[in-house]
């Protein structure tokens, strides 16, 4: 499965790990709900790590989709919350 | 939907949807690539614009190094002179000044990430963009028009998702840079009006001066002071050895001048 975090590049990550990214991700998307700061930067930062530690660099001069696409290590919680409406994602 | 689904799904639509789609599909190709050429020279401008503000911070950062050198330079001077006065002013701009180089070099810091970030966006568009290149070609080649759309299909949104993330990370260095870039012009101009460099102006602007001393921090001016009285002591018993001031600096002024200066000062 190839997971893309903006902003770094996609990343090959083993079916078997998924589940532990799927945990981050409901840590993550609690936090977002909650509008908790703090928490959503731990969240976020687990997550991209879980991405990282797990995966491998996607080939570069591949032109596959990725299956996941996570937002940027330094996003706030606004943007994030923006990333997650019609407008907000891609400018132009 | 948990958050990666739904940030995947509403990014792809976006960059899909961003795609220029002709009645021929192969030619949807050579816009695509057209479209492709033109981010890759924008995210090259990317970097050449934060490099250049990347440098602008740094010469700052020296100059007002520079200029805090020489007001601990006043500073000492005008203590072996018995002016706390002007030694004072000397401190608040300095503090001032040390609290600006701070800021100056975190943002010299985010600038380098910023730099860093884009010079590698830069190269992995520049290896997909190669790719869809050979893609195209091959595509041409060998497939009809209706062929060749599944082909054409898989390979733009391949590569729209690549564009929209660097089209993403330009944007976030744009406006990262605009900011620092409205600072850097104001630094620029305290550093034109020499309002950072000389303690001795004291009457130059009064604005400036309770700018400055908003800016510093007055515990440690007063821990300065302090410590620059316990130090110059035994030098100011002997002060026909500090008689020859240089021009320009605080023991240059005429007397009257310091007068004003120390009026001036007693308030704050």
């Amino acid at each position: 499965m190839i997971v893309r975090i903006l902003g770094e590049g996609q990343f090959d990550v083993a079916e078997h790990a998924l589940d532990r990214l799927n945990e981050l991700d409901a840590t993550l998307e609690a936090a977002v709900e909650a509008g908790d700061e703090a928490a959503f930067a731990g969240a976020l930062a687990a997550l991209l790590d879980g991405v990282r530690t797990a995966g491998v660099a996607h080939p570069l001069d591949s032109l596959d989709d990725s299956d996941l696409i996570l937002p940027p290590s330094d996003a706030t919680l606004d943007q994030v919350r923006q990333m997650l409406t019609e407008d907000g994602l891609i400018p132009g | 939907m948990s958050i990666m689904k739904r940030i995947s799904l509403i990014f792809r639509s976006k960059a899909n949807k961003a795609l220029d789609r002709a009645e021929d599909p192969r030619e949807t190709l050579d816009y695509s690539y057209q479209r492709q050429l033109d981010l890759l020279s924008k995210v090259r401008r990317g970097v050449a614009d934060v490099a250049t503000s990347r440098k602008r911070v740094e010469l700052q950062v020296v100059q007002l190094e520079q200029q805090s050198a020489k007001l601990q330079d006043q500073a000492e001077k005008a203590i072996q002179m018995g002016r706390e006065d002007l030694a004072r002013e000397a401190l608040t701009r300095k503090s001032g000044l040390n609290g600006q180089i701070t800021e100056l070099k975190a943002q010299h810091a985010q600038l380098q990430g910023e730099e860093e970030k884009l010079t590698l966006a830069q190269q992995r568009l520049q290896a997909k963009v190669e790719a869809f290149r050979t893609r195209k070609e091959t595509i041409k080649a060998t497939y009809t028009a209706a062929e060749a759309q599944t082909r054409i299909n898989e390979a733009m949104s391949g590569i729209g998702e690549e564009m929209g993330d660097v089209g993403m990370a330009i944007q976030r260095a744009e406006d990262k840079t605009a900011q620092m870039q409205a600072r850097a012009g104001a630094i620029d101009e305290l550093i034109a009006s020499g309002a950072l460099d000389d303690a001795s102006a004291i009457n130059a602007g009064d604005d400036i001066t309770r700018e400055l001393e908003a800016m510093s921090s007055q515990a440690d001016v007063e821990l300065e002071l302090a410590r620059l009285k316990g130090t110059a002591i035994p030098a100011a018993q002997q002060p026909e050895a500090i008689e020859a001031p240089e021009p320009g600096e605080i023991l240059a002024e005429e007397p009257a001048k310091q007068e004003a200066a120390s009026d001036a000062t007693k308030d704050a």
